[in-house]
């Protein structure tokens, strides 16, 4: 293993993904590094989601190369993709839990179908992610349509951490959620990412998250990373669509108070 | 790197040293298991545990876990712990297991068996009255929908009933042709081969001009488009219910029965007699062509047989039977589907309860029917 890899999480490196005629990203060039918590901005429709999706390899691309942890990542689903997936955990928009499991059959899921453990372990285990992530064991015995929204994606996010992944991808963790859910939730990812040493991919529109919790911030504009680094960078940033994003009527609360 | 997992257990007098080296991580999860389950009698005799976990070069949940484990156990027994040499990178995880699992839920309470099995035959009893209630409420609210069309007739979602006619009615006229041909086919090939024997073989046209005017055209018929149209609607009504698009209606100030079930259960209304008529005809068609290439009955002969053998009544009574049909499909289809709960589980099952409960109910229907036509004298 080479000093790149020991020291990237995640390298993309000239990536071209498109439907149809219409180009979504267009060579782009990413590089998240090991331990660091990595937010993604951009506008709605502008490409996040299909960024992350084609990390993990749900989407085909068109080119480029995608490494994650050192293992590069196949255009379609295949073997290596299947390989990296065991090293990685993904909280989808919604949820995405299996509705017709409980709360800890579902962070029970990943182990059971990789792991060879007994019952009362994986009980263990599931009931310890559960209050890792705030949650009461008495909740594991919830469906999935029994739990709120703050609770779905709590119960998502230790279904994405069941394996101890080294990176988690977290898409819009803390959306459709009250200001100190998505405070508590923002803590946890920050708390989490120190205990487990993870990184952590996150794409978000909360601009509480981005200032608090991330330790760099990337704008995704046009198909490109028009900027990244730590948010104060970015503030200062002169790209326009940036400075649109982070000077408008709501991120006022961002801007240091002497200027 | 990932490293095989050890933990070596050496007793000095009553203290036991336990000393985990290698790769406590998930990936390795059942030889860890494997391992802390050997050591568990050791740890029920020592009097003292003292762990050194210098050799542990990854840690994870779940090898912070089996760890936290061994040393509850001891701790359990108020022996004195003694923990070392945890690294600085584990030193976060371990502080957060250790908060964990502290206290399990109260294993539900054993049941009864029998007091079980009584509890179920009662509530299935209970939900099988619970399904006539929601059966009567559904034909209930569709009555107050219709009069709510006949006092205002633009209320009515024309394009939506057009729509569900050309989708339950238009769609599935190749497939029912398709099916009634063969069963008015393969009843006059039985009727032939063994009428033949006591040389009654032209009676084979009475045979399948009643069958199949009768009963067995508008039975196939039904059952068809129960299996096709019913699953349909109670598929689609219940993944609606599940995306909150009903209760979207309703907030709307819309009526659900109005906009989505009663275009839907009028259409399935006004598809079944025309589709009956079409499959019964397929059906004779079918029949005719067998007496002929099969039995050696000309069509003129066979077409005046007919004439002689069926009357206008038996046309009626299949005809006659075809909209309730209809209707039982319709309102189960859909009240399945409005009892769709939150899981794609509850979505399949509702399905399938449709299907099966509409063809029963068509077949019990027909029982009826036949009681009633007899008693009439039809």
């Amino acid at each position: 293993m080479d000093q790149s890899a020991e020291q990237f999480a995640i390298r993309v490196s000239g990536l071209v993904v498109g439907f149809g005629r219409r180009v979504v990203i267009d060579h782009l060039t990413l590089d998240v590094r090991r331990g660091e918590i990595l937010g993604l901005v951009g506008a709605s429709g502008g490409g996040k989601s299909v960024l992350m999706r084609t990390i993990i390899g749900l989407i085909p691309r068109q080119g480029g190369e995608i490494e994650v942890m050192g293992t590069g990542i196949g255009s379609t689903f295949d073997r290596r993709t299947q390989a990296a997936a065991g090293r990685w955990g993904v909280l989808f928009q919604q949820g995405a839990l299996f509705s017709s499991l409980t709360a800890r059959q579902n962070i029970q899921f990943p182990l059971r179908e990789n792991l060879a453990l007994s019952d009362a372990l994986l009980d263990e285990i599931a009931t310890a992610k559960l209050e890792m992530v705030g949650l009461t064991p008495e909740d594991g015995d919830k469906f999935p349509s029994e739990l709120s929204g703050g609770m779905t994606k709590r119960v998502a996010l230790a279904r994405a951490l069941a394996l101890d992944p080294a990176i988690v991808f977290l898409d819009e963790p803390t959306s459709g959620l009250d200001p100190i859910a998505a405070g508590d939730f923002d803590t946890l990812i920050k708390t989490l990412q120190k205990t487990l040493g993870l990184t952590v991919f996150m794409v978000t529109h909360d601009l509480a998250s981005l200032n608090t919790v991330c330790d760099r911030v990337a704008a995704l504009a046009d198909g490109k990373i028009v900027a990244i680094g730590p948010m104060r960078d970015l503030l200062r940033s002169e790209h326009p669509w940036v400075r649109a994003y982070f000077h408008g009527k709501r991120s006022l609360m961002l801007q240091p108070k002497a200027s | 790197m990932a490293t095989a997992p050890q933990l070596t257990a050496t007793s000095a007098g009553d203290v036991l040293e336990l000393r985990p080296s290698g790769s406590w991580i998930a990936a390795n999860g059942s030889d860890l298991e494997t391992l802390s389950n050997a050591v568990m009698p050791q740890l029920e005799q020592a009097k003292s545990l003292k762990m050194d976990m210098r050799g542990v070069s990854e840690l994870d949940t779940l090898g912070a876990w089996l760890l936290e484990k061994l040393s509850r156990r001891a701790a359990s027994h108020d022996h004195p712990i003694e923990i070392i040499g945890i690294s600085e990178n584990n030193a976060g995880l371990i502080e957060e297991i250790r908060q964990v699992n502290r206290h399990n839920p109260p294993p539900p309470r054993p049941r009864n068996p029998i007091v079980t099995k009584v509890e179920e035959i009662g509530r299935s009893a209970w939900g099988s009255s619970e399904d006539v209630g929601v059966f009567l409420q559904m034909l209930g609210s569709l009555c107050v929908a219709l009069l709510g069309i006949v006092r205002k007739p633009r209320s009515l979602r024309l394009t939506s009933l057009v729509y569900q006619l050309y989708r339950v009615g238009w769609q599935a006229i190749p497939i029912i042709l398709l099916i009634t041909f063969l069963i008015g086919a393969i009843i006059a090939q039985q009727g032939i081969f063994h009428f033949r024997k006591f040389g009654a073989d032209s009676y084979v046209v009475d045979m399948v001009g009643i069958l199949v005017l009768r009963e067995l055209g508008v039975l196939i018929v039904a059952i068809m488009v129960a299996g096709r149209s019913g699953s349909a609607y109670t598929a689609e009504l219940g993944s609606m219910k599940m995306r909150e698009e009903i209760d979207a209606l309703s907030t709307m100030g819309l009526d659900p029965v109005v906009v989505l079930i009663l275009p839907r259960v009028l259409a399935l209304v006004a598809a079944l007699p025309i589709l009956t008529f079409i499959g019964s005809m397929a059906a004779l068609y079918g029949g005719g062509l067998v007496a002929w290439f099969y039995g050696g009955m000309g069509p003129s002969i066979f077409i005046a047989r007919l004439h002689d053998a069926v009357s206008v009544t038996h046309f009626e009574v299949g005809m006659i039977k075809a909209p309730f049909m209809a209707l039982v499909i319709g309102i189960v289809a859909c009240s399945e589907g409005l009892r769709v709960k939150g899981s794609a589980e509850s979505l399949g099952k509702q399905t399938t309860t449709s299907v099966v409960k509409s063809i029963f109910l068509v077949i019990v229907l027909d029982g009826l029917f036949a009681v009633f036509f007899a008693s009439i004298g039809m």
